[in-house]
């Protein structure tokens, strides 16, 4: 039998962007084991929330991911509509749809490339991210920003989206499609890519539900799962789209969804510019009190569904604030797509889910042996009691004293 | 100019800390190296050890868990090394100030040669903290 060495990759490795630390437990070339372990980058969000009011939130929000900067916005806004009773007008909701959709495109592009990026393959990276660029330059059109747009708050939106710009915008879409069709084409026809990713990393479909894996992720294995389509909110009840499913699981299919749902979102964006064109109205119904009560946002982001649910006792500020990321469900499913593959394989395994550890930072400990978590909730109050005492007893304090 | 700083930013191999950060700004970094903008032409390229930097780039909050390792990677680099923190979390902590995992900002943990605040900065103004910075080294006004 060959020796078990573990190899570690993180937590500041070159290939990512993100801290987070994997040890990938190898017998020779083969992965036998996987031990995730984050926390370099939780910033305690949730907590932050009840600091601020309902319309600081989601710029607080919209910082978890400067990818997902719209997806979380946009659900944490449904969450306060829904807890308030508030009323969209519906040019907002067409609007919101078309920034949500724009960032997609984007996103999906963005991993297109990476995925180059980690296969070795860098011609796909630079091109892909160079067509990533207009849907940039749109953003800054229609928001003001590349990133991070701002355009979300509770009963609509800030910005319109001026009617002479359409015409801009639907150009610069026009243009994209041409790019996309080749990296569809060069993906689904290089045998090159094929040999790197077909059978690589698959998630069956009964591991997809067990582990409740969403978006791309799931789709990929065969999973129709969007909230798009299963609770059309928004205006996607009143366009005409498909949801991409695979049918393997394996990094290839992930690959081809992402790129087939970029062509989708094409489409929805063309419809809703041509509603906007004509439709008249106001784009933000101006809450002046948020009532009390809880609510529950979704949307679903480039990497898979996310959800927020608000707690409002009727003041200014969240009682209650909670996220949670759709790379919470798709990262643990690494622990059977990286099993039995080699080393080389792992890197682009790991990164096919399009993980966002920004968004998913948690604070739990499990061993990857027994699957057991190291700490549960209680020994975790009881740690924290008993540091609390050393410092006070350090100190020389009495009574509670928080850094808030 | 001493040949120590001429062959310093002649080309500049950086190497990118990404902290606690949203991303933002760790992204519009490689997309500085993407062919919009290639600062690849200039010689400036990433490499993969902070041994073989000249500049380290240092992005996003650090929570208390990531700070330890930020102190040793700044330890690890071959000096001189310049340090340039990107964003508004880097400069200052922006929102997360109040965070219960967040303590000080970056320039409290080790010494920062330049700010390039903005959330995120656009790739633009990384380039011009570039030129600026090359500038400042080769004793320009």
């Amino acid at each position: 039998m060959t020796k078990k060495t573990i190899i570690p990759i993180g937590p500041y490795h070159p290939l990512q962007e993100e801290p987070e630390f994997f040890k990938l437990h190898v017998e020779g070339e083969k992965v036998v084991g996987l031990d995730i372990e984050l926390g370099y980058n939780h910033r305690g969000i949730e907590k932050l929330a009840e600091l601020k009011t309902f319309e600081q939130t989601v710029f607080l929000v919209e910082r978890i991911c400067g990818i997902c900067s719209t997806s979380h916005p946009l659900a944490c806004v449904q969450a306060v509509e829904d807890a308030g009773e508030v009323e969209v007008p519906e040019r907002a909701q067409y609007i919101r749809t078309v920034i949500g959709e724009l960032e997609r495109l984007h996103s999906h592009m963005l991993w297109l490339g990476l995925a180059g990026h980690f296969l070795g393959f860098n011609t796909v990276w630079m091109w892909a991210w160079r067509y990533r660029e207009p849907i940039l330059e749109l953003f800054e059109l229609i928001t003001g920003n590349r990133n991070h747009y701002a355009m979300m708050k509770p009963g609509g939106v800030r910005r319109d989206i001026k009617v002479e710009d359409i015409p801009t915008i639907r150009k610069t879409l026009a243009d994209l499609k041409g790019p996309i069709c080749l990296f569809r084409d060069a993906v689904t026809d290089d045998p090159l890519i094929h040999a790197r990713l077909q059978g690589v990393g698959t998630l069956t479909k009964q591991q997809a539900l067990d582990y409740c894996a969403v978006g791309p992720t799931a789709r990929a294995s065969g999973v129709a799962k969007d909230v798009r389509k299963d609770h059309p909110h928004l205006a996607y009840g009143r366009v005409d789209f498909k949801i991409i499913t695979g049918k393997n699981g394996d990094v290839f299919d992930k690959a081809v969804v992402r790129i087939l749902e970029t062509l989708e979102s094409i489409k929805i964006i063309e419809q809703c510019l041509e509603v906007l064109k004509t439709m008249p109205g106001p784009v933000d119904s101006n809450p002046k009190e948020i009532k009390a009560g809880e609510g529950i946002g979704t949307y679903e982001a480039p990497r898979g569904e996310v959800i927020h649910y608000i707690r409002s006792d009727g003041g200014n500020r969240p009682v209650r604030h909670k996220v949670r990321a759709p790379s919470f469900m798709n990262v643990p499913t690494n622990q059977t797509t990286v099993i039995g593959h080699s080393v080389a394989d792992a890197t682009i395994i790991l990164a096919a889910v399009d993980p966002c550890y920004c968004c998913t930072e948690r604070m739990a400990a499990v061993d990857a042996g027994t699957g057991r978590r190291i700490w549960s909730s209680a020994e975790l109050i009881r740690l924290s009691q008993e540091k609390t005492a050393k410092l006070k007893k350090e100190m020389g304090v009495e009574g509670p004293r928080l850094k808030i | 100019m001493s040949f120590a700083v001429n062959m310093l930013t002649r080309s500049l191999n950086v190497f990118h800390l990404g902290g606690s950060a949203c991303n933002n700004c760790d992204i519009e970094i490689i997309d500085t190296l993407t062919p919009r903008y290639d600062l690849e032409r200039f010689g400036i390229t990433l490499v993969g050890s902070v041994r073989h930097a000249d500049v380290l780039l240092v992005t996003g909050v650090f929570n208390k868990k990531s700070a330890i390792r930020l102190k040793r990677v700044y330890q690890e680099a071959a000096k001189p090394v310049v340090v340039i923190a990107i964003g508004a979390c880097a400069c200052t902590g922006n929102m997360f100030q109040k965070s219960y995992n967040w303590d000080v900002p970056v320039d409290k943990y080790i010494p920062v040669d330049a700010y390039l605040p903005g959330c995120p900065p656009k790739p633009e103004a990384m380039i011009m903290a570039v030129v600026k910075l090359v500038k400042k080294l080769r004793g320009a006004k």
